[in-house]
């Protein structure tokens, strides 16, 4: 497709909607997201671009091979599990930490966003991967 | 101790990313399948060990107690399994370096073997129902991709059948997963067993009951919802058809075991009948389906099912001698029919074909003694001559069927044996025996340098195996004997899961 509409309102929707994805990401512990459905946006976004301009150029901007963002989103949400094996707990069991971020304040930080980012990694990889495959054929 | 009960899944999750990580490189994802695998069987070792020594070990998923939580419960019976896994999965990896085309390895083959081998440790690992469920879409997963892997049309004809059928079966499962949630309001399977023991609601349970049984039973090709099997086998590269020979259909009769024996024990007035009679007819029908076919791996598959039913017979007797039996078979199975798929690999590799008759007039043992005496072994095996393991798996089961007065089921079982024999006499002598000893000249198909040492070192260990299995024959059953004695023992498994107050707070309501 060759749409100059398209492809302008890609320039400026695509960055909204990745932060936004960011933000369904981090708010998802207590609230409504998470990974998978952050992950979902991001794809959504990718897939966007795809249409606007075409499949090569999708890959191209996502610089790293879907297949290695999918195995790097798998070694990430097992890393979450496993800090509890560590301290001699079972698997995933949830560690939180406060950090004390300058200018934010304290954030509540544990293994189950790490979880959700290795869930976000997967879900933009194999989604991405099935849009581009379908429209590059 | 936490740790290495959870390492069986963790460790084929790893390398299965980090395969795909290294997509680029397939001698690095070569190295990581070989190494990995073999980590596997070491660990499964050692988990095995410490459940030997230390009984059922429980671990609670992220510190959620059962029955909120998800528990891996580590048994004797699963840990027993997840040897058998590693050690299935370890021989695949290393046949597969030189076993499988470079075309299908750089799409991901070894990535799929390890998800495929962490689905069935999972499987064999968890103590929930819904956790069983997830983890049989892992493993069925993977085992589509690897089934249609190359795209050629008998693979896809194969894929479509095998696929629908699993997807059914699959639905099945969650139906029943999901009337027992409606009625009992969990899903954890030790609160489950203690739950449906006090219900009195005897008709949803023996209807549940019949669901999980066509749920596995059609996984585990149990008669008569078998046909998807010997319609997909043959299709995939062989050490595909041998990891899913040996392993998955091996999954479904665990979960009908484990699921027989903790939550709806065998009622000697309704299912014992219906189970023999199952057991009975899948037996005869597999040997004799075997019987008509003249294809290497046709023939296996065959055999694969008529085997079930022997697994399923000892199930049904249901007297701790025939659980024994049973466990006892599963292991010998395992071993023996992944080695025979890999050793038609190797004979299709130094004939071209593997039609039996194609390959009658220059004998593969003209060509490849070896590789004809390493089918002889678990051939030999698979139709119970002693002193294989083969022989004392159905001497158990016999001795358990006769002990309780089933006689008709024993004759049939004795009967299938002998066309067992039969059967595999029939490959021996149509592709391994008839034609000339020496030939001067060369066949044009033959390939004398077919069959690289890597092939032949798995086959080599697995044969190795079931002849041990068979000298230490009185050990092993020991082992299986204990457990059985482990299932049949609903409350031991209860208590090591929910506690000791589960059970006082049971008795006094």
């Amino acid at each position: 497709m060759n749409s100059i509409i398209l492809q302008t309102a890609t320039r400026f929707l695509m960055p909204l909607i990745l932060v936004f994805s960011v933000v369904i990401l981090l708010q998802g512990h207590n609230k409504p997201g998470g990974g998978f459905i952050g992950g979902l946006l991001a794809a959504a976004a990718f897939s966007l671009h795809a249409l606007a301009f075409n499949p090569a150029e999708t890959r191209a901007s996502l610089r790293f091979d879907l297949r290695s963002i999918i195995a790097i989103g798998l070694l990430i949400a097992l890393s979450a599990g496993l800090p509890a094996l560590l301290t001699g707990q079972p698997l995933f069991t949830g560690l939180w930490h406060d950090v004390v971020v300058p200018g934010i304040g304290v954030v509540h930080l544990g293994t189950p966003l790490l979880f959700d980012l290795g869930v976000y990694f997967v879900v933009i990889g194999i989604s991405v991967l099935m849009v581009l495959t379908l429209v590059e054929d | 101790m936490s740790t290495l009960a959870v390492l069986p899944v963790i460790l084929p999750l790893a390398a299965g990313a980090a395969s795909v990580l290294l997509w680029k490189s397939l001698r690095v994802q070569r190295v990581v399948g070989v190494a990995a695998t073999l980590a596997l069987v070491i660990v499964s070792l050692l988990l095995f060990r410490e459940v030997n020594r230390e009984g059922i070990i429980v671990v609670h998923m992220g510190s959620w107690p059962s029955p909120i939580g998800i528990s891996f419960v580590v048994d004797l019976f699963g840990s027993i399994m997840v040897v058998l896994a590693a050690i299935t999965g370890a021989a695949t990896a290393i046949y597969s370096v030189r076993g499988i085309d470079k075309r299908r390895q750089s799409f991901l083959y070894f990535p799929l073997l390890h998800i495929l081998l962490m689905g069935v440790c999972g499987a064999f690992l968890t103590g929930d129902i819904f956790n069983l469920y997830v983890w049989f879409e892992v493993l069925l997963m993977s085992s589509f991709v690897l089934l249609a892997l190359g795209n050629e049309r008998d693979q896809l004809e194969g894929a479509i059948k095998y696929v629908t059928i699993n997807l059914m079966s699959s639905a099945l499962f969650l139906t029943a997963i999901g009337i027992l949630y409606g009625t009992f309001g969990t899903l954890d399977m030790a609160d489950l067993s203690r739950k449906i023991a006090a219900t009195q609601n005897t008709g949803i349970v023996t209807t549940l009951s019949m669901l999980f049984l066509i749920a596995f039973g059609i996984k585990a090709a149990i008669f008569p919802l078998f046909f998807w099997l010997p319609a997909s086998y043959h299709t995939p590269p062989f050490a595909v058809s041998a990891i899913f020979a040996g392993l998955l259909t091996k999954v479904g009769v665990y979960a009908i075991i484990r699921v027989f024996t903790l939550l709806f024990p065998i009622d000697p007035g309704f299912t014992r009948p219906l189970m023999l009679f199952l057991a009975a007819m899948t037996m005869l029908t597999g040997v004799l389906g075997a019987a008509s076919q003249m294809e290497f791996r046709r023939v296996l598959s065959f055999h694969i099912i008529s085997q079930i039913g022997y697994m399923l017979l000892g199930l049904a007797l249901a007297t701790p001698l025939a659980l024994a039996g049973s466990v006892f078979y599963i292991m010998h199975h395992i071993i023996v029919k992944a080695n025979l798929f890999f050793i038609a690999g190797l004979a299709e590799r130094i004939r071209g074909t593997s039609d039996l008759k194609a390959i009658g007039p220059v004998s593969v043992y003209a060509r490849s003694p070896l590789v004809a005496i390493l089918f002889f072994i678990p051939a030999m095996s698979l139709a119970g001559i002693p002193p294989l393991s083969g022989f004392f798996a159905k001497l158990v089961l016999v001795r358990a069927g006769l002990e309780i007065g089933e006689w008709a089921i024993i004759a049939v079982a004795l009967v299938v044996s002998i066309l067992t024999l039969y059967s595999m006499t029939k490959i021996w002598a149509e592709a391994f025996w008839k034609g000339p000893a020496r030939r001067e000249d060369e066949a044009e198909s033959d390939n004398k340098d077919a069959v690289p040492p890597s092939m032949l070192l798995p086959v080599a260990t697995l044969a190795a195996i079931t002849v041990a299995v068979g000298l230490f024959a009185g050990p092993i059953f020991d082992i299986a004997s204990r457990a059985a004695a482990q299932l049949l023992d609903k409350e031991g498994y209860v208590r090591a899961v929910l506690g000791d107050e589960a059970m006082q707070e049971e008795e006094s309501p």
